[in-house]
């Protein structure tokens, strides 16, 4: 059940991706909706960050491409808006939740430039946004997770993108924040914003998205949620890992063979 | 003392280039060292300042003399190989950076050694002086040399205001930043280049032995200090130069003595002050919040002690003696009694012929104590299924930490309780 849509905002195309030789995941082909707010789900290791890393050209890919609003990621940068895991930072950083949030803004004022007052207000809003307004002047490192989780959101927010990517925003968030948070996407999404969020919870994800993406190694299922998460394509998901897929990588990796051939 | 007069009245103008010179090197590299510092590369540092000295010998051997740009060209260079090759290493084989740091540091340093020691075995008079890059000597900082390092201390400033943004954020989140947009590469380029450039000027100073030191240390000094990064950069500049003035006095008062070493433990003497004395983050700091939280410990359970008494024998009213505390609970005397006298002293407790009677607000902060003992034992047993024999020695520390705010909430999700898991009252 992989649906493929037209116009998409984001297609993925044959994408694999390798890890040290060894292929995390194997020739994605995916198409996204506009105005959708999509969940990537899948188990541990199945290639969920991966995928969101690769969309965003952080790995190098083996083979394949992305593009977005029909054109390479280099062409969009003003438009996307990326949220990366809270763990990936060193949160004992010298800087305050403004100065975190004003980061959004960097990337419409380009190199050299200060941000401006109008930057300024903007970073507030988006900290307005997230509720966390009242906390502009803390140090980042006396904040609990969801605190963080909030700045990281409020940050992409003052990008004013079109279409987010975020990596696991509910992982170790309390539970007013993770409501607060989905509030806020479903938000963003009735604006017409896209949203694409890595999520490790099956219970909750039929209620927050739109559109879901089973992800194990390979794309197993890519649909409107009610099509998608049913029993049979989530014990596909979930059920039995593919060791003979993992045996291969493995054998790729100690043999030092290159993903595809070089054409 | 003489000495010093004169070093610091500034009359004789060698003094005064002398101490310029040190000044804007040290701060220069205390500057840059923040962003290494920050980027968790510090040792980077430590193997570029080694790999330097092989550039400096070559850059002699194939001029022949000791223009400074010349040297300056060739530290650059064998500088810049020394991060392609830890790079390289990292990326096309299976050893780890710290190895790749050691290996490179070393190999680099070795040549150096060898190259330095071949000079000095020519018998060139124009070599004389170069061995002073190894451990480095500020009195020499004059006239061409000064020009040359200080000009580019002031381009490496520049480069950090110019580039504090985008540095900031390469430091802080660098897969956010290439999302952005920013060329990521472009930026760990220019670093790096900065860090080898801090490096360069500060051997003539420091010497490329314990160059890492005056890269990293004032950075770490001015961590603990702060939590603004521009604060930071300007409190590491000022450890720096302070060290570098230091400097400049020892190699004008001591010629024949190594400026580096000087300079190195000055500024770790001011580091390891800022370890201790730093508010909130250093050492004495922490042992007296470690000290307050105990006496406070203390001066509760006494309070909660003398409560307990009165609710025992159903009277608040009358004075308890000592013994009768140490009684219900083993606190050592000298430790009670130095409590108990606090505790007259801030008014929550009377004396009555050696006895001792809780004052109203005495009562009132004892009652509080054993309260949220109890909510504590009931919230323990309720919500996380506990046995209520097992709660007690928990609510014993918790009690004294509850905010009156958790206090509420603890009181609103317990609906409002009467009894304890053990069927005592919670007043």
């Amino acid at each position: 059940m992989i649906l493929q849509v037209k116009n998409p905002v984001v297609e993925v195309h044959d994408l694999t991706v390798s890890y040290d030789r060894k292929p995390v995941l194997w020739g994605i082909d995916l198409t996204l909706p506009a105005g959708a707010l999509v969940g990537v789900i899948g188990p541990n290791g199945a290639g969920k960050s991966t995928l969101i890393k690769a969309m965003m050209n952080l790995l190098p890919v083996s083979s394949g491409y992305v593009r977005i609003f029909d054109q390479p990621l280099k062409q969009v940068y003003s438009r996307i808006s990326y949220v990366p895991q809270r763990e990936s930072v060193d949160w004992d950083f010298p800087a305050s939740v403004f100065d975190v949030v004003l980061m959004g803004r960097y990337g419409q004022l380009g190199l050299f430039k200060r941000p401006r007052k109008a930057d300024n207000d903007a970073a507030m809003e988006a900290l307005e946004k997230v509720g966390m307004q009242g906390f502009a002047n803390r140090q980042i490192s006396q904040l609990s997770g969801g605190q963080q989780q909030r700045v990281f959101l409020a940050r992409a927010l003052a990008q004013n993108a079109d279409i987010y990517f975020m990596d696991e925003p509910f992982a170790g968030v309390d539970i007013a924040t993770e409501t607060a948070i989905i509030q806020l996407l479903r938000l963003m999404r009735d604006e017409g914003k896209t949203v694409i969020v890595v999520h490790h919870d099956l219970q909750s994800a039929s209620d927050y998205f739109d559109w879901v993406v089973l992800l194990n190694m390979r794309l197993v299922a890519s649909g409107p949620t009610e099509q998608v998460l049913n029993q049979e394509l989530l014990e596909q998901t979930y059920g039995g890992k593919l060791t003979l897929l993992s045996k291969v990588g493995d054998l790729l990796r100690k043999q030092e063979f290159p993903a595809r051939e070089k054409s | 003392m003489q000495d010093f007069i004169e070093f610091f009245s500034f009359t004789d103008a060698n003094i005064r280039y002398v101490t310029l010179g040190s000044v804007l090197l040290a701060a220069s590299s205390a500057v840059v060292g923040c962003f290494t510092l920050l980027r968790k590369r510090t040792l980077v540092g430590d193997a570029v300042a080694h790999a330097v000295l092989p550039g400096v010998c070559l850059a002699f051997i194939l001029s022949g003399t000791k223009n400074p740009f010349i040297l300056l060209i060739g530290a650059f260079v064998t500088g810049w190989l020394s991060l392609v090759v830890i790079d390289y290493i990292t990326s096309r084989s299976r050893i780890k950076e710290d190895t790749a740091i050691g290996l490179v540091l070393s190999v680099f340093f070795g040549i150096g050694i060898l190259l330095l020691t071949a000079i000095q075995q020519t018998g060139n008079a124009a070599q004389s002086g170069l061995d002073k890059f190894l451990f480095g000597s500020a009195a020499s900082l004059i006239g061409e040399d000064l020009i040359a390092f200080g000009v580019v201390a002031v381009l490496l400033l520049v480069a950090v205001v110019l580039f504090f943004k985008e540095l900031t954020l390469l430091c802080f989140d660098q897969a956010y930043a290439r999302t952005i947009g920013f060329p990521v590469r472009g930026l760990e380029l220019l670093l790096t280049t900065l860090t080898v450039f801090a490096v360069v000027v500060g051997i003539q100073a420091v010497g490329v032995v314990l160059m890492a030191a005056m890269l990293i240390t004032p950075a770490a000094a001015a961590r603990f200090w702060t939590e603004n990064l521009k604060v930071m950069l300007v409190l590491a500049a000022l450890i720096g130069a302070f060290s570098g003035i230091a400097g400049a006095f020892v190699s004008y008062t001591a010629p024949s003595m190594p400026t580096g070493p000087w300079i190195v433990l000055i500024v770790s003497m001011i580091a390891i002050l800022s370890f201790a004395l730093a508010p909130g983050r250093g050492w004495i700091a922490r042992i007296l919040r470690q000290r307050r939280n105990k006496t406070r410990i203390l001066e509760e359970n006494l309070l909660k002690l003398l409560y307990q008494l009165g609710e025992l024998r159903q009277d608040y009213d009358s004075a308890r003696s000592l013994e009768e505390l140490l009684e219900r609970r083993n606190i050592p005397r000298k430790e009670a009694i130095r409590g108990l006298q606090k505790l007259k002293r801030q008014g929550y407790l009377q004396k009555e012929d050696k006895r001792w009677l809780l004052t109203p607000e005495g009562e009132k902060r004892g009652r509080r104590v054993v309260r949220l003992h109890r909510l504590w034992e009931l919230y323990l047993t309720q919500y996380l299924n506990l046995a209520s024999d097992h709660v007690h020695e928990d609510a014993e520390t918790i009690e004294h930490i509850i905010t009156p705010e958790l206090e509420q909430r603890l009181i609103e999700e317990l609906n409002y309780p009467d009894l304890d898991p053990h069927s005592a009252r919670i007043p």
